[in-house]
C-alpha cells in the first residue's frame, strides 16, 4: 500500500524543466527525505504534491486518488499539510492562534454560529487552543505561548509552522528544510520532533540539505539533480551510490 | 482579543453610548452623533475587509448608496414598507457583491484597488445618470422611517435607534473575528498560501467577508435614506469612499474599537472645521499620509501599544 504515488511529472516554466518525468512512492508511516543541489526542483515537487503549482504533466496520486484539479486547502482536507522554505507565518496574529488556524478543518466554522458566538464555538475555540498549546510544547515552544509572531525568531518561527501544521493532523506531513537556519543543537531538537511525529503514525517528506539530519532520521532518500530522479534507497545506499557523490562533489571526486 | 477584554470594550462603549446624549447641548450636536454613528457601523463592516482581511475596497460608497437608493426608490415610488425595502436592498446589494467578488478578489494590491474603485464609480455614475428613477443630482426623499404605525422621528429618536445598531454591529463584529471564520480571515492576510494548506478555502473567505461588509454599508444606507431629509449621489461617490478607508485606517486597522474612534473623529473634523470647507479633501489627503508615516497601524493600535510598553 502506498500513500503517495508520482507517476511521469512533469513542470515546465518557460523552457525550463524544474521536475521531469519523475516517478516515486511513498509507503506509509516512513520519514523519507528529498535531497538535491540548490535548483534540483525539490521545493517545485513539494508545490506540484501540495497544489501549490499545476503539473505540466503526469499524475500524483494520494491514497490511491488523483491530485489533479484539487486545491491546496482541498488536499489539506484529504489528509495533507506542510511547512515552507521560505516562512508562511501569519504575522499579524499572536503565536498561539497561528497554530489555532490549523485547526480550522476540525472546527465549527459555520458563519452564523460564528457570528453569534454560541456556546459551541466558544467552546470549540477553548479546545484548538488547549490543543494548540500542547502542540507548541510538543515542538519546543513553549516560552512563545503568549508571544506575538513577529516578536520571535526565526528558529522559533520554522516550529511554529511545524506545529501548525501538525494542528491539521495530518496523513502526510511535507517539511520544506525544517533545519535551514538553525544551529547544530536547535537541529538535533527538530530531529527529535520529526521522529516523534513519525512514530505517532504521520508519514513525513522533508527536503533537507541538513545531510547529518537527512542521514541520521531517514527510511528511504530520493535524491533529485536537475529535475530528474538520480539515485533512490536507503541511506546506506545513497551514501555509497558514485552518482551521488558525483553530483554533490564534482565529477573529478568520484 | 480575549473573551473579557471583548466584554470590557463592548461595556465601554455601552455607557459611553448611553451616557452621551446627556452631554449634546442641542440637535445639532445630536445630529453629529448620528452621523458619526452610520459612519461607525459601515467602518466596523468595512474593517472586517480592509483591517483584518486585508482586502482593500475603494467602492464601499458605492454599496452605501446601493442601499439607500434601493430604500428611497422602493419607498418613494413603490410605496413599500421602509424595512422591507431595507430588507430588499440588503438582499440585492449582497447578491452583487457576491457576483463581482470572485472575480475581483482574485486581484491584489493596486489591481483590487482599481477594480473596486471602477465597480464604486459606476454606481455612482448610474445613481446621478437615471434621473428617472433615482431623481439625478437632486436627489430623492425617503421620507420617514417607520414600522407599522410606530414612526422614527427626530435626531434623539435616530440616536438611540443608531447606537443601538451600532452596539450590535461591533458585537457581531468582534465575534466573527473571534471565531475560527475570523481566524482565517485574519490568516488569508497573513498569508494565503499559508492559510491553504492547513485548509482555509481563501477563495471562499474572501468573499464571504467582501459580502458581508457590503450588507453592512448597504443596510446603513437604506437607514440613511430616511434619516437625511434628501439624499443624493453626492453620499454614493468616490470622494464618500475615500472618506470611508481613511477612517478605517486612521482609526486602526484589524481594530473594531479603532474604525468607530476613527469614524467619530472624521465625522467630526469638518464639523470643527468649518472655516476650510472647500479643503476637505486636502485635510482627508493629509490626514491619510499622516497616518501612514507616523502610525501605519493606526490611531488606538498605536496607544495600545504605548500604554502596554509602560505596563510591562
Amino acid at each position: 500500500m502506498t500513500l503517495l504515488r508520482v507517476e511521469h511529472l512533469n513542470k515546465e516554466f518557460g523552457g525550463v524543466h524544474a521536475v521531469s518525468d519523475l516517478a516515486f512512492t511513498i509507503n506509509p508511516g516512513t520519514i523519507h527525505s528529498i535531497i538535491g543541489p540548490n535548483g534540483a526542483g525539490k521545493t517545485t515537487l513539494f508545490n506540484l504534491i501540495t497544489g501549490v503549482y499545476t503539473p505540466s504533466s503526469g499524475s500524483i496520486l494520494f491514497n490511491d486518488v488523483p491530485t489533479a484539479g484539487k486545491a491546496p486547502y482541498q488536499l489539506a482536507e484529504d489528509g495533507m499539510s506542510r511547512t515552507f522554505q521560505n516562512l508562511q507565518i501569519f504575522f499579524n496574529m499572536p503565536a498561539i492562534e497561528n497554530v489555532m488556524v490549523g485547526r480550522h478543518l476540525h472546527l465549527d466554522r459555520r458563519f452564523l454560529p460564528s457570528l453569534l458566538r454560541l456556546p459551541g464555538i466558544a467552546k470549540g475555540d477553548a479546545q484548538a487552543r488547549e490543543k494548540s498549546t500542547e502542540l507548541m510544547r510538543f515542538v519546543g515552544l513553549e516560552a512563545y505561548l503568549k508571544a506575538d509572531a513577529d516578536a520571535m525568531p526565526y528558529g522559533a518561527l520554522k516550529r511554529l509552522e511545524i506545529a501548525r501544521a501538525l494542528a491539521a493532523e495530518p496523513k502526510l506531513l511535507l517539511l520544506d528544510e525544517p533545519a535551514a537556519g538553525l544551529n547544530a543543537t536547535e537541529s538535533r531538537e527538530i530531529d527529535e520532533v520529526i521522529v516523534k511525529v513519525a512514530k505517532s503514525g504521520v508519514t513525513v517528506v522533508l527536503v533537507e540539505h541538513d545531510m547529518k539530519m537527512v542521514m541520521g532520521i531517514s527510511d528511504h532518500i530520493l535524491v533529485l539533480d536537475y529535475g530528474k530522479k538520480l539515485a533512490e534507497g536507503t541511506p546506506d545506499q545513497v551514501r555509497n551510490n558514485p552518482d551521488v557523490i558525483k553530483a554533490y562533489l564534482g565529477g573529478g571526486a568520484a | 482579543m480575549s473573551g473579557l477584554s471583548r466584554w470590557a470594550g463592548l461595556g465601554a462603549l455601552a455607557i459611553f453610548l448611553a451616557a452621551l446624549p446627556q452631554a449634546l447641548p442641542n440637535n445639532y450636536y445630536v445630529d453629529v452623533a448620528v452621523l458619526a454613528c452610520f459612519n461607525a457601523i459601515i467602518c466596523v463592516g468595512l474593517n472586517l475587509l480592509i483591517g483584518y482581511a486585508g482586502q482593500i475596497s475603494l467602492g464601499h460608497a458605492g454599496f452605501f448608496g446601493l442601499g439607500a437608493y434601493a430604500s428611497a426608490v422602493l419607498v418613494n415610488s413603490y410605496g413599500w414598507p421602509p424595512l422591507l425595502a431595507l430588507l430588499a436592498g440588503a438582499a440585492i446589494v449582497g447578491l452583487m457583491a457576491f457576483a463581482i467578488a470572485r472575480p475581483v478578489l482574485k486581484l491584489k494590491g493596486h489591481y483590487l484597488a482599481m477594480a473596486t474603485l471602477g465597480i464604486g464609480i459606476i454606481i455612482s455614475i448610474v445613481i446621478n445618470t437615471e434621473a428617472g428613477i433615482t431623481g439625478g443630482p437632486d436627489g430623492i426623499a425617503a421620507g420617514p422611517f417607520s414600522i407599522g404605525s410606530f414612526k422614527l422621528a427626530g435626531e434623539r429618536d435616530w440616536y438611540w435607534l443608531m447606537a443601538g445598531l451600532l452596539l450590535a454591529t461591533v458585537w457581531l463584529a468582534t465575534n466573527l473575528v473571534d471565531s475560527p471564520v475570523g481566524r482565517a480571515l485574519r490568516a488569508l492576510h497573513g498569508s494565503e498560501v499559508g492559510a491553504e494548506v492547513v485548509g482555509v478555502d481563501t477563495a471562499r473567505y474572501k468573499v464571504m467577508v467582501f459580502v458581508v461588509s457590503a450588507v453592512i454599508a448597504s443596510v446603513a444606507g437604506s437607514l440613511f435614506a430616511h434619516y437625511t431629509p434628501q439624499l443624493t449621489p453626492t453620499k454614493a461617490d468616490f470622494f464618500k469612499s475615500i472618506e470611508l478607508v481613511t477612517m478605517v485606517v486612521f482609526g486602526g486597522m484589524a481594530s473594531t474599537f479603532g474604525a468607530i474612534v476613527g469614524a467619530a473623529f472624521l465625522t467630526m473634523l469638518p464639523q470643527v472645521l468649518t472655516v476650510f470647507e472647500d479643503y476637505e479633501p486636502v485635510i482627508l489627503g493629509g490626514i491619510m499620509m499622516g497616518t501612514m508615516i507616523f502610525m501605519p497601524k493606526g490611531l488606538v493600535p498605536t496607544i495600545a501599544a504605548l500604554f502596554n510598553r509602560r505596563r510591562p
